[in-house]
Order: structure tokens, then C-alpha cells, then sequence
């Protein structure tokens, strides 16, 4: 496929926005079937052993082996380990064994406040921090039965857009690097680093910001913030033509990624797959299109899908939604109001630092809100965003004291990654490489 | 101040009154609640395969997640009348693309004999999921085809999420030591 081809089909597929996703999505569950993730025995594509048994494990057949790749691999981005049963060059079953980051943070979650919670969910997916504090901010709020004023959504959106951005960089930047395109990396690096400025301008902090809170948002954007966002909007369309100069139409690429870890929409849907592994099988389904949250049922966009649910449209697809993500920004700037950027309830939000030294109920509400917490009424809620990787959902079981009951994240990565044994099956261990980078896993999130 | 604080409460009492007073309504032949708007089902043990079966087939096709909460420390809850509160309960989060609806289900697992069917014939998708709440909760599920640890190392002991868990449980240097604290 040249470039123009590709280009032109990546059209096609935007306009495909205006018909009816449904019809679209049945196209896509038609002639597929899901019977080899259903397989329990020995034809199933998954290892199902413990670890210790996999490490007695001797295969009866002598052509077989067992290979163990990773935790500490460039290419498993971060501590995946993967044992693999080969037959010379081939996979026959695999098996993701994870866990090596996991640092218990939902019992974490439940010493915490509602206040310091953010400061902890946002270091699962430390690629994507921000909409982790928004699943987590959403459900509380969910639970606190209030409304955040209007410019704090916006601001919400705004944040999240330039997040998803920079993840999807970051991808491209590993991805070229998993496949041996190592100047991708410095490229990728390059424009994720300049959106990771202008976060950081806005929340202090390069990664793991803390920003979005219950309420609101913990400070409004600052001086120069708008000509700062239009600056990365109008240089970034520009480099990512040279993305599409360098991988789209490139024969190489096309080898390494065309055809390769194959799944379809009907597998993805019995697997819990979502986001764009389950968008590139042609299968439309964005929860910001589909259930929205924040304002986005009030912004243009289109949701992207691929053809064949292969590593090349994963990638495709992450590449574009880059470029749908600066359209939403875009709208973003036109449409955000003035006004509150957070909720202005002295129970739930700190009073402003001013008001502090003027008044004495001020000083004991900011004492109370930083010693005790904001007591949440009791009752449960599951809410999900839209992440870079998928569907992230937070639950939350509130028992009406001031921090969680019980707090779940449902990370993307984590379910996402049940796929990796079926795309590997039958597939070259070289292919393993793309497979893992395409399926784009952050460890933190899987671990938690 | 006493008059916000009085609004906040206001919901959860609603919803109390909306299970208990009135004759409990059922979803898919089991008790149905609602929390902030949001559709729970509490079938029971026996029932939970059969409610899960009915509602794959009625479009809910995706098993978004599985989760337990352990309410060692929390038995009060917001469940209808009918159903007894055990110590732990499983929460499974469906969704359908057709209808854009999700539905939860909030099975009570009694601590003595914590086991459940495993969904996995019905949801593959499950099987991690399954896993961590096993790993996490030690809640077995029956007839799943991989029951291992997956979070936390094979030797470990004890399951981490559990209310009386220890949190800190790794001895901190010069605590005790006089003087100190």
C-alpha cells in the first residue's frame, strides 16, 4: 500500500463517522469467530502453568523448548515477562507472567483520602497519567452526587487530549525502536517531550501530575497557556507527515507489520479488549463517542478503525487519533468559558491560599479537608473514561468516611494484554517483538 | 453546614427505602438495585450462571470487569431485603455496544466456603480478572482453566486485599529502639 493509497483509505475511514456504527460494527462480527480463545486444553494458545511448573516443565515433543523472555527486555516495555513453548523459530503457547511492579496500590487506595487518591492512582499509567485521576475523580464525584463548574470540564478535556497525545507519541517513539527504526525513537521523544512541557508549565509536574482532583482541577491554567497550546497544535501536524514519510508508506514497516498478530473484533469482544486493538479490527466503539463523559458529545471528532486487525492498523490508528486528538483541542480552545476551575464547596475543595490568613473558618476547613479528608456518602459506583490503551474504569465502595472503602482501577494494559497468547500462536519469535509493542502495554497500570 | 451535610445523606437514605418499602424489583429474575443511577443485580451463588447466561444473550457481550470487595470491617450495605450480606462479595461489570448500557452484579460469597463458578466458557476474558480476585481476595472459581496466583509471587501467603491483612507488615529499622517516638 503506498502512502496515497493509505492516506485515501484513512479518509474513507474518517467519513465512515457519519454512518451508522452499529451496521458497521455487525460488518465487523460477521464471518469471525472467537472459537481458539474459548480453547481449554492443549491447543489452547495460552502456557496455563504455574511458574514453577513452567520452569520443570520439559515438552514431551524434543523440538519443543521453553524460552523465557524478559522481565528485563528493552522491548517488553518495562518488567513484561513472557514464557514462550517454541517449536524452532515458531510460538506454539505463551504465557504473560506479571506482577513484578506491583506495589498493591488499591490497598494503597483504601489509607488514603479522597484528596491524596489522585496522587496515587496517577502513578498506574504513567504514560497516560491524567485520565487515571479523571476515572478516579469522576467516580468520587459520582459518589459526592455534584457537578464541577463548566471551565473545569473543559480543562479536564483539554489536559486528557494533550495526554493522549503524548502517549501516542511515546508509542510511536517505542514502537519504532521495538521494530529497529531506532530514529523514531529520538523523533517520537522529541514531540512528546514538547507536550510534556506544556503540562508541566500547567501542572508542575512532567509525569504523574496530580492535577485532576475531586472537584475540579488543583489550579487554573496559567499565563501563556493558549499560545503555548496553539504552538505544539501548529508544528505538530508537520511532524507527524514525517511519521507517515518515515513508517506509512515504508516497505520495510510494511513487512514487519502488515499481517502480523491478527485478531478479530469477535475475539476482542470475548477477551474484554477495548480501545484501539479493538478499534483496529474495524470495529467501532469509543466511549467518547459512545458513552460520553465530560463534554464530548459537544466536540467534532471521528472514531478510527482499521481493516485488519493487525499490528500495522494498530499503529495506524494510533498515529491518527493523534491528529483527531489536535482537532478536539482545537475546539477546545474556542469553546472554553471562563469562570471556576474547580468547585468552590468549602467541604470538598481547600479554600483559596489568600483567604487562609484573612479568615478563621477558612483556616479550619483547609485543616480539616488536609488532616481528615471530605467524608463521602456511602455507596458504590464503576465509572470509565476513555484512555490512550482503552476502557479505564474506576470502582470505588465508599462506607461515608473520608477515604475509600474499597478502590479499583480496571486497567486497559491489564486486559488487553490476555491477548498476547493468541496473537503470538504460530507466529515467529521476531514477530513476538511487534506483537508486544503493538498491544502497547504500561506495565504500572497492569501491576497497579 | 448541618443543612449541606443533610442534603449529602438525603440519596443514600432514598435508595434504601426504594429496596426495602416497596416490593423489591426484579431484573432478569433477580433483585435489582440502583446506586447514583447506576443498575446492580444481586442474584444469588446458585443463581449467578443462569442470570450471566440471560444476560450475554441479551446483549451484554463484553465482561468489562471483575472485582470483590471484602466487608469484614463495612457489613452495613445498600442491598435489597432479600439478600443476606456475607463477608465478601464478587462484582462483575457487564457492558453492551448495542444498547450502551452496563449492568453490574454483586454476589455475596460467605467467608467460610468462598468459591463461585468461574465465567471463563462464557467470557475468556475473564480469566485474568478471575485470577487477580482469586490472588487478591483467595475467592476460588470453579472450573477455571488456570487457577494461579498472578499478582503476587507463587509462595506467597495470606491474600493482600483482605480486610485483616496487614498493611506495613514489613518491619521498619529503629521503631522500637528507646527514645524513638
Amino acid at each position: 500500500m503506498t502512502l496515497g493509497a493509505y492516506r485515501s483509505n484513512s479518509k474513507m475511514l474518517q467519513e465512515l463517522g457519519e454512518v451508522d456504527f452499529m451496521t458497521q460494527n455487525e460488518a465487523a462480527l460477521e464471518n469471525t469467530a472467537a472459537e481458539r480463545v474459548f480453547r481449554r486444553g492443549e491447543d489452547a494458545a495460552i502456557l496455563r502453568m504455574s511458574e514453577s511448573e513452567i520452569h520443570a516443565y520439559e515438552p514431551l515433543d524434543d523440538r519443543r523448548m521453553v524460552v523465557n523472555m524478559g522481565p528485563q527486555h528493552p522491548s517488553t516495555h518495562g518488567v513484561l515477562r513472557l514464557s514462550l513453548e517454541m517449536e524452532g523459530e515458531t510460538v506454539i503457547r505463551s504465557k504473560p507472567i506479571i506482577g513484578y511492579l506491583h506495589t498493591g496500590m488499591e490497598k494503597t487506595g483504601e489509607q488514603l483520602s479522597y484528596l491524596q487518591g489522585a496522587t496515587n492512582v496517577t502513578r498506574m499509567d504513567y504514560s497516560s497519567p491524567l485520565f487515571s485521576e479523571l476515572a478516579f475523580s469522576l467516580a468520587t464525584e459520582k459518589l459526592l452526587e455534584i457537578e464541577v463548574p463548566e471551565r473545569a470540564i473543559w480543562i479536564r478535556m483539554l489536559m486528557c487530549e494533550l495526554n493522549r497525545i503524548s502517549s501516542h507519541l511515546l508509542f510511536q517513539a517505542t514502537n519504532g525502536m521495538d521494530i529497529g527504526a531506532v530514529g523514531a525513537m529520538i523523533y517520537g521523544w522529541r514531540e512528546r517531550e514538547e507536550v510534556l512541557r506544556l503540562l508541566e508549565k500547567i501542572t508542575g509536574l512532567r509525569m504523574n501530575h496530580n492535577y485532576i482532583r475531586p472537584g475540579g482541577v488543583a489550579a487554573d491554567l496559567p499565563d501563556g497557556w493558549r499560545d503555548d497550546t496553539l504552538r505544539i497544535l501548529s508544528n505538530l501536524p508537520e511532524r507527524l507527515d514525517d511519521f507517515d514519510g518515515l513508517f506509512t508508506g515504508q516497505p520495510i514497516w510494511h513487512e514487519r507489520l502488515q499481517g502480523v498478530g491478527v485478531i478479530n473484533s469477535e475475539e476482542c469482544l470475548a477477551l474484554g479488549v477495548t480501545g484501539p486493538l479493538l478499534r483496529s479490527t474495524g470495529y467501532a466503539w469509543d466511549l467518547r463517542k459512545d458513552m460520553p463523559y465530560l463534554h464530548y458529545d459537544q466536540v467534532e471528532f471521528d472514531v478510527l478503525v482499521g481493516t485488519y486487525g493487525d499490528c500495522f492498523d494498530r499503529f495506524a490508528i494510533r498515529l491518527n487519533e493523534i491528529r483527531e486528538s489536535i482537532r478536539i483541542v482545537h475546539q477546545i480552545l474556542e469553546n472554553i468559558p471562563d469562570g471556576d476551575y474547580r468547585l468552590q464547596d468549602k467541604k470538598i475543595t481547600p479554600p483559596p491560599r489568600t483567604r487562609i490568613d484573612e479568615s478563621m473558618e477558612a483556616l479550619i476547613h483547609h485543616f480539616k479537608i488536609f488532616t481528615e479528608g471530605f467524608k463521602v456518602p456511602a455507596g458504590e459506583v464503576y465509572v470509565a473514561v476513555e484512555s490512550p490503551r482503552g476502557e479505564l474504569g474506576c470502582y470505588i465502595v465508599s462506607d461515608g468516611g473520608p477515604k475509600p472503602y474499597r478502590m479499583h482501577i480496571r486497567g486497559p494494559s491489564f486486559t488487553n494484554l490476555q491477548v498476547l497468547p493468541h496473537m503470538l500462536q504460530n507466529a515467529l519469535v521476531a514477530d513476538a517483538i511487534a506483537v508486544i509493542s503493538t498491544v502497547d502495554p504500561i506495565m504500572g497500570e497492569v501491576d497497579r | 453546614m448541618a443543612e449541606e451535610r443533610d442534603h449529602e445523606e438525603d440519596p443514600s437514605d432514598q435508595i434504601e427505602l426504594n429496596t426495602g418499602t416497596s416490593d423489591e424489583e426484579l431484573l432478569y429474575e433477580v433483585p435489582m438495585s440502583e446506586s447514583r443511577g447506576q443498575k446492580v443485580l444481586h442474584p444469588t451463588r446458585d443463581q449467578y450462571l443462569e442470570t450471566i447466561t440471560k444476560l450475554s444473550e441479551d446483549g451484554f457481550k463484553v465482561c468489562i470487569d471483575v472485582t470483590a470487595v471484602d466487608y469484614l470491617e463495612n457489613p452495613e450495605r445498600d442491598i435489597p431485603r432479600s439478600i443476606s450480606p456475607e463477608r465478601f462479595e464478587v462484582v462483575i461489570n457487564l457492558l453492551s455496544h448495542k444498547k450502551k448500557e452496563r449492568v453490574r452484579m454483586r454476589i455475596q460469597i460467605p467467608e467460610t466456603d468462598p468459591v463461585i463458578p468461574s465465567i471463563f466458557d462464557l467470557y475468556p476474558g475473564s480469566e485474568a480478572l478471575e485470577r487477580e480476585v482469586f490472588d487478591l481476595f483467595g475467592i476460588e472459581f470453579e472450573g477455571h482453566p488456570d487457577l494461579t496466583r498472578i499478582l503476587m509471587p507463587e509462595n506467597w501467603n495470606g491474600h493482600p486485599l483482605r480486610k485483616d491483612y496487614d498493611v506495613g507488615g514489613i518491619p521498619v529499622q529503629f521503631k522500637n529502639a528507646p527514645g524513638a517516638g
